[in-house]
């Protein structure tokens, strides 16, 4: 079942409030995403452990619903903060 | 043999081992195409496991990592991540060295 974009956003956004996200829908069907979640709580994460803080927020749609999402992860440059 | 062990034995006994859809040579999914095309860049010498083969594995994997998708790469035992870590891991040039490490 596809989900919009704003769903997702709204999801990461309440598990990790300070998040910066950017979501490109893909294929156009709400279904294969994009996103770049930017935060200041992933420093000191592993890329592994800031994917999975994300796919957790997203509650085990990623794979289900959500077929795919391609995901970056990043802590905000020194400049930015 | 439970998936957990099954999984466990597979990433003990392969250096370099690719969970994914399909096979090297016919992947089924576009996020496994572009692992292969990564570890085939920079020949690596790699054993792949196609989960659409083995319906235990498939969901297994998913909880031996606690990731969600696949395809999941993992060196000497350790789960490095899926395509996106992967790429990142590949432009940054931190797979190559991994992979030498493993060679």
């Amino acid at each position: 079942m596809p989900m919009a974009a704003s769903e997702i956003e709204q999801l990461i956004k309440a598990a990790i409030p300070d998040a910066e996200i950017a979501i490109r829908d893909l294929a156009g069907d709400g279904d294969h995403y994009a996103a770049r979640v930017v935060s200041k709580s992933f420093a000191g994460m592993s890329r592994i452990k800031q994917h999975q803080t994300v796919y957790s927020a997203l509650g085990g749609r990623v794979g289900g619903e959500l077929h795919a999402l391609q995901l970056e992860t990043a802590v905000p440059q020194p400049e930015n903060i | 043999m439970s998936a957990h062990d099954r999984i466990a034995e597979l990433v003990k006994k392969n250096d370099v081992v690719l969970f994914m859809k399909g096979t090297a040579l016919f992947p089924q999914c576009g996020f496994s195409s572009r692992a292969i095309a990564i570890l085939d860049r920079l020949e690596a010498k790699y054993e792949t496991v196609d989960v659409l083969q083995d319906a235990e594995i498939r969901h297994g994997i998913k909880e031996y990592s606690e990731w969600p998708t696949i395809p999941q790469l993992y060196v000497r035992g350790e789960f490095v991540g899926g395509s996106d870590i992967m790429m990142e891991m590949f432009e940054s040039g931190e797979l190559q060295e991994l992979l030498a490490a493993a060679a």
